[in-house]
């Protein structure tokens, strides 16, 4: 190996990039991350909603976007392009540009008065031009860093020479018209691409009308619209007389499977994100009569099934096999849509509102900036990756991740970003990192009389605009225990943070309350300042007078005087009350287990022990492979059982990785970097026992076992696991070979099994591709209920289509019969009817051979796994991961992660980018000596405490145990998140919650004089 | 009675009431200024005795708000918080408290509106009902 580096490059900082750096900078690196606008956070803070849970996508993003930003080992390079990379993997040299922001973020305050004093009015592009932005804006209201940016080629000032408004308004001085852009060179050992997709531009697309007709709009119009935080402030009105909508039709696949554009891929997300936004719209306009026009409804992700079911079933949304051909405006502004049904019938209907789904194609400038980089895009200009290495780029040392390698949803650019990681971690040194040791010189203020100093900030005009801060400031002086008062311009300034450590150590303060913005943001900030002169950190609390009083409150200054006062008063009540805490070290053991030999458990192990790592794989089978055995082609001509011959082979010669086959786990117990496993050989009855610090679950899932359409009757019906054997041995029925009928969906999206298997349309297809090599002649009939080839898979879909076969969609109702011509006779041939759609009747095939496309099913031993591991399933018995979007291969569990089939049914390639993943974030674990537990946690007093075990029960992350000896509760501080809910279930008082403790709450309760 | 204002003491959960707050505040929406607010980890963490405390020590009217059902990020927080709240509604009816000096809400951190319409919404309920005298200390 050449080369390794302490430095990374990622560019882009949507979801992908924000993960990537975030998994990277834990492992101890040093990243760079490069992001073009001015923000990081990418098209998610742009939607308002996520399926399938509808959790705020803004809400959910955040705390990973601050998290970004404030990581010591993270530096965030806005506004800035990469222009160049020379040199080799592991001596990689960057050159980055980053341009003129002519504001200095170092003295911004994100007042925001410099843009409500800018005259230049712009499009707002975040809100897809929905309303109008100023040329001194910043990019969204929750933007990192939150600073202000000068456009330039509005501002005034920059294109013309006149006004400097801004600079004249602006308080902190920030404004500085003569900044230039930057060059940067860095020297990193890897880059991760993230560059992300573009959306689909629909004007003179079909015969839509958009932008012609006022109440056409794209999905991502509509999803600014349904935002609270957007244009319409969530209320849903139609452009052209600003009513509610009562009807609304979505028209899918704009930009999406259609040659005609070259496009002939599915961009993946559109299905999922209409049944979204029509699930929301109703939420919104409840009489709303809502119809997605649709080739094929293709919810293929985990739960993805459920939601459109309960879209139909709760929310009333009419789905309509058909693509529309027309749409024309009516007076009224109301629209006709023009559209065919399956069987040839022209309809026409009428809605007020028209949502065109826009399909996710590749950046603009993917193929400049490819040559740049001298990496190989495919026929769509997506970043060209390969189906067994669908991270890496064409070239050495560069990964790509999110929907720059083809479209991807949330949590698929999450899983695709720490795989990357994983990847790079080769050309990376990744070392087991020290922990920095907390309150060495820290001073001892228990049992000290509480000092406690009180500084009130006036942000600029934003608090002291309103709120008589002086006033505030001085009436804090005479609280008692208040020794220092004072107020500030900005509190968050360099200036001022110096100056609080000096009043600290001028009046020996031990308590410190700032009166400002939200803690939510700022308490880190003010946190580490007062530790840097010795105070514990927790012996800090703030009043929120900005956020929560002046802004909410403007046209009322004395009313926001007098509760800023309260809230001052409040925080100094609590801050009275402080204690110093500690957190406590976990020490963190090397190694992981890995369950389960197949792909993806032997592609997590052999990540982990990339990077330096013991791991030790268990496995029930006596061979090592799982179902990839049992695979024997893949549609873009790639030898799976190479991929399984070269994995194994990696396993058996790796020094670092310990593969135990035959053999069971018999007993897991610890938690996060001190686990200890004991494992028995079923052969030998031999145990083994492990300590390793972190556990990733492998354990794959099994073909379904149907009794449906005579399997197991007939010898001519077989599963497609069974049918590829069939391909591999060119073993078909004897005789006459003609008619192949093959059913999807057996066992999946009905009742017991709600979800779609996801691999079973492509794996059908290529069969039937593969059947088309060896025997041209044959006739391929496949009943389905939607085809599902997402993505680039779309194309094999054509391509057997173009072969003659034929797809027949069948309905749960209607399901296709199969009966042998000769009931007695196992051997005989096959009759299968079905409704025909197209056709409008129904047929009859007569078949040699019918392959079933059966369901994945959970594992049953997943039960006994999960309670050892103390981790959820799902209601179908998959591992269930800690957020569906955010944390796709984490459990709430630290320190335990899940990959492959034992999350979900998944591909090949998805498997290998989700095994990389839970390597990744083992390794964030693994790469530490120890790590500090969480300072608010709960604590004991076992002389109340009288063993009920109610608050065992409440607590959600098993923190909590009965002591068998003792009779009384323990907390394992390794585990406490320091919710609280025990502590409020707790009918002793035995139990209190640090930082936020009985006393401390009571006496914020009781400190103002209200009779 | 009509220029009474009350006070209020509204109980955040950390992680969406009390960012929802902020959210309005961003938004520029206001709301009537007579809440007094503490920020708590979950709304799982709020005691029946923090409501009675506040009532004793002379607030009006209390707001509890936490994650919407489901959305908690202690996974199941607000749950048992919905089960205590199940049961205090009652106790208040049999001591001879007005139920709805006592207010609930689920609001996220993305519904700055709607926290500053419940805001709203419970200022005016409380101004209603008038001034609290039972329980209070000293009166």
């Amino acid at each position: 190996m050449g080369k390794k580096n302490k430095s990374v490059l990622v560019v882009g900082a949507g979801i992908a990039g924000i993960q990537a750096s975030l998994d990277l900078a834990e492992m101890g690196l040093n990243v760079h991350l490069v992001e073009e606008s001015p923000t990081i956070g990418g098209r998610m803070p742009q939607l308002d909603k996520t399926f399938p849970t509808n959790d705020c996508s803004m809400c959910i993003l955040s705390p990973k976007m601050s998290e970004c930003a404030r990581h010591p080992n993270i530096t965030v390079h806005t506004m800035a392009n990469i222009d160049s990379i020379e040199g080799d993997p592991g001596n990689f040299n960057c050159k980055i540009i980053e341009k003129a922001k002519f504001v200095d973020p170092d003295k911004c305050v994100a007042c925001g008065l410099c843009e409500e004093k800018c005259p230049v009015k712009i499009d707002d592009e975040f809100d897809m031009k929905l309303r109008k932005r100023k040329a001194i804006s910043r990019y969204f209201l929750q933007s990192i860093p939150s600073e202000y940016t000068i456009d330039q080629e509005h501002c005034l000032y920059l294109t013309k020479g006149v006004c400097k408004i801004c600079e004249k308004v602006c308080e902190a001085n920030a404004i500085k018209y003569d900044d230039v852009d930057k060059e940067i060179e860095l020297n990193v050992g890897a880059v991760i691409m993230a560059t992300g997709i573009d959306a689909f531009n629909p004007i003179g697309f079909g015969h839509f009308g958009y932008k012609r007709f006022k109440n056409v709009v794209t999905s991502l119009e509509y999803e600014r619209m349904l935002s609270a935080s957007g244009p319409l402030g969530g209320h849903v009105v139609r452009a052209s007389d600003k009513k509610e909508p009562k009807s609304l039709a979505f028209i899918q696949c704009v930009g999406s499977r259609d040659d005609s554009i070259d496009k002939n891929y599915c961009s993946s997300a559109c299905c999922m994100f209409a049944i979204k936004q029509s699930i929301i719209s109703k939420e919104h306009i409840k009489d709303m009569d809502i119809s997605i026009f649709n080739m094929d409804i293709r919810a293929f992700g985990k739960d993805f099934d459920k939601y459109y079911e309960k879209s139909k079933s709760t929310y009333d949304v009419q789905y309509i096999r058909s693509k529309v051909s027309d749409i024309s405006e009516l007076s009224n502004g109301n629209l006709r849509l023009k559209y065919v049904l399956e069987n040839g019938e022209i309809r026409f209907k009428e809605f007020e509102m028209v949502v065109l789904s826009i399909g996710l194609e590749a950046r603009k400038n993917m193929q400049d900036f490819a040559a740049k980089m001298d990496i190989k895009l495919n026929k769509y200009n997506f970043c060209r990756s390969d189906g067994f290495a669908p991270l890496q780029t064409s070239r050495e040392g560069i990964y790509v991740c999110g929907g720059m390698n083809g479209p991807k949803d949330i949590p698929e650019s999450v899983v695709a970003a720490s795989g990357a990681v994983a990847n790079s971690v080769k050309f990376l040194e990744v070392e087991r990192q020290d922990i920095k040791e907390e309150g060495t010189n820290e001073k001892n203020v228990i049992g000290d009389r509480p000092r406690i100093g009180t500084f009130v900030c006036h942000c600029g005009i934003n608090i002291a605009g309103v709120v008589d801060v002086k006033n505030v400031a001085e009436y804090a002086a005479n609280l008692p225990n208040v020794e220092h008062s004072e107020d500030v311009m900005y509190a968050c300034s360099q200036d001022f943070l110096d100056l609080i450590k000096d009043r600290i150590k001028e009046h020996d303060l031990n308590r410190v309350v700032v009166a400002a913005c939200t803690p939510r943001t700022h308490e880190p900030l003010f946190r580490e300042t007062i530790a840097e002169v010795g105070l514990n950190p927790y012996l800090f609390e703030m009043a929120n007078i900005r956020d929560q009083c002046s802004w909410a409150h403007m046209n009322e200054p004395e009313k926001a005087t007098e509760k800023s006062k309260d809230l001052v008063e409040m925080g100094v009540a609590k801050a009275r009350d402080l204690s110093p805490l500690k957190r406590l070290p976990i020490d963190i053991g090397p190694g992981a287990l890995v369950i389960g030999a197949g792909l993806s458990g032997m592609t997590a192990a052999l990540a982990v022990a990339a990077a330096g790592q013991k791991v030790y794989i268990v496995e029930q089978e006596k061979k090592s492979g799982g179902n990839l055995r049992k695979i024997f082609f893949q549609p873009d001509g790639k030898d799976p059982q190479k991929l399984l011959q070269d994995t194994i082979k990696k396993i058996e010669e790796h020094e670092n990785i310990h593969l135990f086959t035959n053999t069971v786990i018999d007993k897991i117990i610890g938690y996060v970097g001190n686990f200890n496993t004991s494992i028995q050989n079923l052969e030998t009855k031999e145990c083994t026992n492990i300590s390793h610090g972190a556990v990733i679950v492998a354990t794959g899932a099994n073909e379904h076992k149907t009794k449906e359409y005579q399997y197991g009757k007939s010898t001519r019906v077989v599963t497609q696991v069974e049918f590829e054997q069939m391909l591999l041995n060119k073993d078909f029925p004897h005789g006459k070979f003609k008619n192949v009928v093959m059913i999807q969906c057996v066992g999946s999206r009905e009742e017991g099994r709600m979800y779609c298997s996801r691999v079973c349309c492509t794996k059908a297809i290529k069969n039937g591709l593969e059947l088309k090599k060896i025997r041209q002649n044959v006739n391929i009939f496949i009943c389905h209920r939607d085809i599902r080839t997402y993505g680039f898979r779309e194309q094999y879909y054509t391509d057997l289509r173009d072969k003659g076969s034929v797809f027949i969609r069948y309905s749960p109702e209607n399901k296709p019969k199969v009966e042998l011509l000769d009931s007695t006779d196992p051997d005989s041939k096959l009759n299968v009817s079905a409704f025909d759609p197209i056709l409008d009747r129904e047929i009859i095939i007569d078949a040699d051979l019918v392959v079933l496309s059966t369901a994945i099913d959970a594992l049953e031993e997943n039960d006994i796994l999960a309670k050892m591991l103390k981790v959820p399933l799902n209601a179908d018995g998959m591992f269930l991961e800690a957020h569906v979007k955010l944390r796709p291969v984490d459990f709430a569990t630290e320190g335990v992660f899940v990959c492959g089939l034992a999350h979900g049914p998944k591909d090949i390639d998805e498997s290998i980018a989700q095994s990389k993943a839970a390597a990744s974030r083992a390794l964030t674990f693994l790469s530490k000596k120890a790590i500090l537990a969480e300072g608010t946690i709960t604590e004991v007093d076992i002389s109340k405490c009288s063993g009920c075990a109610y608050c065992v029960d409440v607590c959600a992350y098993s923190a909590l145990e009965i002591d068998p000896e003792k009779e009384v509760v323990v907390v394992n501080d390794a585990l406490c998140k320091g919710c609280g809910a025990c502590v409020a279930s707790c009918r002793c008082g035995a139990l209190d919650l640090r930082g936020f403790s009985n006393r401390q709450l009571h006496s914020v309760f009781d400190a103002l004089e209200l009779t | 009675m009509s220029d009474w204002q009350p006070k209020i003491l509204a109980i955040l959960c950390n992680w969406c009431s009390y960012a929802g707050a902020d959210l309005a505040g961003v938004s520029r929406l206001q709301y009537p200024p007579n809440i007094r607010v503490v920020r708590i980890p979950c709304s799982g963490r709020v005691d029946p005795l923090f409501i009675m405390k506040a009532f004793q020590t002379g607030y009006d009217g209390v707001l509890v708000s936490g994650c919407h059902p489901g959305d908690c990020h202690y996974l199941s927080g607000n749950y048992f918080a919905r089960r205590k709240f199940a049961v205090i509604k009652p106790l208040m009816e049999f001591i001879g408290l007005e139920p709805d000096r006592l207010q609930f809400s689920w609001v996220s951190a993305g519904e700055g509106e709607r926290f500053s319409e419940v805001v709203t919404k419970v200022t005016k309920d409380i101004q209603k009902i008038g001034p609290i005298t039972k329980m209070v200390k000293g009166v």
